[in-house]
């Protein structure tokens, strides 16, 4: 009883994945193997490596690598940061607590594409855009985000799309946050630096690690941003992985090319998880 | 569930060869004319009782994906696909179309013969167009004329540049030219590659080797470049065809060279705070006017792997046909009817009351030739692009690098070198020629 | 920073100005809704409100449609997820083993293939079961897509149950089921509501295999924001009221969630 009962709870879950995880994976890699472009029909030859030899060649590989990485990095920071931060403005009641709650999950509910719309041609267009008539209005030349912070824009419009999933985390965490042991505390004489330093901090620890994962995996694989936005440009300099994949293989039409990409893409997404949980996973426990 | 239900019906049904209840999904672009298509989708189910009109609206790049995907794996999800002029010659040649059946009253030759021709394969129509459209420029005679200057009928990239530089007045929120800069081989290279066919150059020569890092790409580039830096919006490297229109409409462009659709958003008070104030001539030349302004429709065919081909049949000729475009100018008035496809339309009295830019716009379009765009010989067809599966990557990884060279991340020769390289990888791969 | 409970007149302030800050974009959004075209553009906070673009969106699609079958996704779907991953956190939680945390990263590595890549064998998936534009297909792929997330955040919540609590529970006899309803639950429902809403969401708002897998019967409210980014011609105004309409359903769900959130009670009570 003992150990039928957390498997048989288990099970339906990893029985599901299983099944939902292996037969795309198996299908990606047998595609990654064959001559497969869909502009050819019938034309399914055994290619060996050179689709994936033909997907590591292109000179916006490595860039691409870095890029998904910088971006992974900024937004996690930014949202995780900017996530406690705000979750523990809003922890204790004040007037309006509720509606405050509302607005900032709102982000959330927008779907990407109209996010990235949104933002493209309300916020940051130098001309015509909310975010250059405030610079005008003080005096300062409208920033061109598009042109000259292609990546650093498309790492703002993801920030402020992930930041309310960090959030309403963060804020659930800390409902569970013991309070007798904070007055104990701060009867003792912790001030509130110590408080959020030694009690509050490794109390989230744990919801932090989980969104620092999810939002990993996520972000590995954002696309529909940068497609709206810049269309990884200008050059290559906002592209990641995801557009790589999209460019090389699916303008194409070349599922074998887009099949050896996605197998990279898997590489790359499990070594930013090991590196990851080396850094939270013990939180996790 | 119930569609599943329904296509065994509809299966059963034409099985027993009585082909009345047809439901037609129909894949479309969201434009205009085919969002306006849409609301007359009673008339035409009223006029062909038996068949139901289902439709699927999509944005231009998840619509070719669909399609494409579809048509190559005979999903059969697809009754009537919109398609432009790209892949109608791609797919007709591989068979993957079928013949659209005209009769007299369409008269398919009414059809401009530019477009017929980019759609027929073998002598016969394989997709019938429903709006079609060339480049030109339009740009704000008021401006030009408080200068004291002319804007020529055929205007060469020397005299444009000299009317750019004096009428650009950032001061007061006039920026001398706008253009496309958004990476994409609809989008900026749409244009660019018109620019580099006046200039004399071609995508690819004889032998389909990439002719990216020659001279005439050189001069049209770095014009190109030299012109926006000076007297382009900021911006510009991410701005497309809407950008464009919205800075053209709140008065901030002295010239504008791109579709001629655009000619009608700009001329609508409803929506141009400078309507009254435009006006059109035809898009620079070089050293050649050939290829100077593209080519472009979006069109009708019907997939082999189509359930309901007759079905199809009926509606693409009633889309497509001069009823269509005269219930069209009833409802919404001349100015709102699908142009760029029949001459008649361009004959008809109230529709050049209305379309000031209808003169241009049908000459612009007659001048373009899909087949002949370029002053070396070319491998292929059309006039913006060229019609090869792996054009579309291609066109791409070269807008990401104009887009670059424009905003000065790159120098314009880098720009050119790299795209060489990237056009020549997939051209290798493609198969078209040895390394 | 925790500001001290001394200066509650500045941390309303701050807390205010900062979530109105972050929701700028969206009252934007919204406003611009209610413009023509050429306001839009024009982008002036003042300016005489029409419904215009609200008009044109009715006229256009069938705004029920879409979001009958967004509704029936993403709550089926999200149910469905719970009810499978609410016994694999706990699992994972109370009986934990060496082998938890592969298990929880081998789920989360299920996510790792961008949709972009693995477009092809779910379509042919699709295309062979004969589940194209099918509701079922749609709840299938929103499911297992949102399964580790529900795992993960399950977990995340259930592992905040303080153990003195679950041994007090546990002397008293309790079977799983009551410990589970009466212990577990009532401490764990904000990380459950939290869970939901968010999945909720994530399946409203994929896009992706939405317009991949459907045509005329099944599509979402994704298919029908996706009619208004129009190639040539100005859209947004209409885009920001097909985009209103598409939230409000999500808007009331987050706010009748919300309030699930503060069901955290202090441990003191409890004790």
């Amino acid at each position: 009883m003992s150990r039928f009962l957390p498997r048989a709870l288990l099970a339906p879950a990893v029985v599901t994945l299983f099944a939902w995880m292996i037969v795309p994976l198996v299908m990606t890699i047998y595609f990654a193997l064959i001559h497969y472009n869909l502009n050819q029909p019938g034309e399914h030859g055994f290619a060996g490596l050179e689709n994936f030899r033909y997907f590591i060649t292109d000179p916006d590989f490595w860039p691409s690598v870095l890029q998904t990485i910088e971006l992974l990095g900024w937004v996690i920071v930014i949202t995780v940061v900017l996530g406690v931060g705000m979750a523990l403005l809003i922890n204790d009641p004040f007037p309006g607590q509720g509606i405050v709650r509302v607005l900032l999950i709102s982000p959330f509910f927008v779907m990407p594409t109209v996010n990235a719309l949104l933002w493209k041609h309300m916020m940051m267009n130098p001309i015509y855009g909310v975010l250059g008539k405030v610079w005008t209005f003080f005096g300062a030349t409208p920033i061109d985000w598009m042109t000259d912070f292609p990546l650093m824009s498309v790492i703002i419009i993801l920030s402020w799309q992930w930041l309310p999933f960090a959030c309403l985390i963060f804020i659930t965490s800390l409902q569970s946050l013991d309070r007798e042991q904070m007055e104990a505390a701060r009867m003792d004489g912790a001030n509130a630096l110590h408080q959020f330093w030694y009690l509050t901090l490794p109390h989230l620890g744990r919801s932090i690690a989980v969104v620092v994962m999810i939002e990993m995996i996520f972000l590995m694989s954002v696309f529909a941003e940068i497609f709206t936005t810049t269309s990884g440009g200008p050059g290559n300099e906002s592209t990641n992985l995801a557009f790589l994949i999209y460019k090389q293989a699916l303008m194409n039409f070349d599922v074998g090319v887009a099949s050896a990409g996605a197998l990279f893409a898997v590489v790359l997404a499990n070594i930013a998880a090991v590196f990851l949980i080396r850094m939270v996973g013990k939180n996790l426990d | 569930m119930k569609l599943k239900t329904a296509f065994a019906f509809g299966l059963s049904v034409i099985a027993a060869a009585s082909a009345q209840a047809a439901d037609l999904v129909i894949a479309t672009v969201n434009n205009g004319h085919m969002i306006e298509m849409q609301k007359h989708t009673k008339e035409f189910e009223a006029a062909n009782p038996g068949i139901t009109l289902k439709w699927v609206t999509l944005e231009e790049g998840t619509l070719r994906q669909r399609v494409t995907t579809d048509i190559a794996t005979k999903g059969g999800q697809f009754d009537v696909m919109t398609i432009g002029l790209y892949e109608a010659p791609i797919w007709s040649k591989k068979g993957w179309l079928t013949a659209i059946k005209t009769d007299a009253a369409y008269d398919v030759d009414d059809i401009l013969p530019a477009i017929r021709g980019g759609l027929s394969y073998e002598g016969k129509l394989y997709a019938a167009p429903f709006y079609g459209e060339s480049s030109m420029t339009m740009y704000r005679e008021d401006l030009v004329k408080a200068k004291g200057l002319t804007m020529p009928s055929n205007p060469t990239w020397a005299q444009m540049a000299d009317i750019v530089a004096k009428i650009h007045d950032p001061a007061k929120g006039v920026y001398g030219l706008c253009l496309r800069g958004k990476p994409g081989w609809g989008d900026n290279m749409a244009f660019l590659t018109t620019m580099v066919n006046a200039y004399g150059g071609q995508w690819f020569d004889m032998a389909w080797k990439p002719q990216i890092d020659t001279k005439p790409w050189h001069d049209a580039i770095t014009q190109y470049v030299d012109l926006m830096k000076k007297y382009g919006p900021p911006g510009a490297s991410a701005n497309s065809f809407n950008e464009n229109l919205a800075l053209f409409n709140e008065g901030k462009c002295g010239v504008w060279i791109d579709a001629t659709i655009a000619a009608s958003f700009i001329s609508d008070p409803k929506q141009s705070k400078v309507a009254d104030k435009v006006a059109f001539v035809a898009a620079p030349t070089a050293v050649t006017n050939k290829g100077a302004n593209w080519l472009w429709s979006w069109n009708l065919a019907i997939p082999v792997s189509s359930k309901q081909p007759e079905a199809a049949q009926k509606f693409i000729t009633w889309a497509t046909s001069k009823d269509y475009i005269n219930l069209i100018a009833k409802s919404g008035g001349w100015a709102s009817v699908p142009t760029g496809t029949r001459k008649s339309t361009y004959a008809n009295a109230e529709f050049q009351k209305v379309a000031k830019f209808a003169t241009q716009e049908k000459k612009a379009i007659d001048s373009a030739n899909p087949n002949d765009s370029t002053l070396p010989k070319s491998p292929y067809v059309g006039v913006q692009y060229a019609a090869i599966p792996e054009f579309q990557a291609i066109g791409l990884a070269v807008g990401q690098q104009m887009s670059a060279a424009l905003s000065g991340k790159v120098t314009v020769d880098q720009a050119l070198k790299t795209s060489q390289t990237a056009a020549a990888r997939e051209m290798t791969k493609g198969g078209y020629y040895k390394k | 920073m925790a500001k001290k409970a001394a200066f509650p007149y500045v941390r309303t302030f701050f807390a205010w100005f900062l979530s109105l800050l972050i929701f700028f974009p969206l009252f934007w959004l919204g406003i611009t809704a209610f413009k023509t075209e050429g306001q839009a553009i024009a982008g002036h906070l003042t300016f005489s409100p029409t419904l215009e673009s609200f008009v044109e969106v009715q006229a256009r699609s069938d705004y029920l449609h879409y979001a009958k079958n967004s509704l029936i996704t993403s709550v089926v779907s999200t149910v469905l997820g719970l009810l499978i991953a609410a016994p694999a956190a706990y699992s994972m939680a109370f009986f934990r083993t060496h082998r938890t945390r592969d298990i929880l990263m081998w789920m989360l590595s299920t996510k790792m293939m961008p949709a972009v890549g693995a477009l092809m064998p779910i379509y042919v998936m699709a295309q062979t079961t004969g589940m194209l534009d099918s509701l079922p297909a749609l709840i299938i792929v929103f499911t297992l897509s949102n399964l580790p997330i529900m795992v993960w955040m399950l977990y995340s919540a259930f592992k905040e149950v303080p153990n003195d609590i679950l041994e007090a529970v546990r002397l008293d006899g309790a079977t799983v089921w009551d410990e589970f309803r009466h212990a577990i639950l009532p401490l764990t429902m904000g990380g459950i509501a939290s869970t939901g809403l968010l999945c909720l969401v994530l399946a409203w708002n994929e896009a992706f295999w939405s317009l991949t897998l459907t045509s005329a019967g099944a599509g979402t409210l994704a298919a029908l924001i996706a009619q208004y980014s129009s190639p040539e011609g100005l859209f947004w105004a209409k885009l920001s009221a097909a985009s209103l309409l598409a939230i409000a359903p999500i808007i009331v769900f987050g706010w009748f969630s919300q309030k699930q959130l503060v069901q955290g009670l202090t441990f003191g009570a409890v004790k």
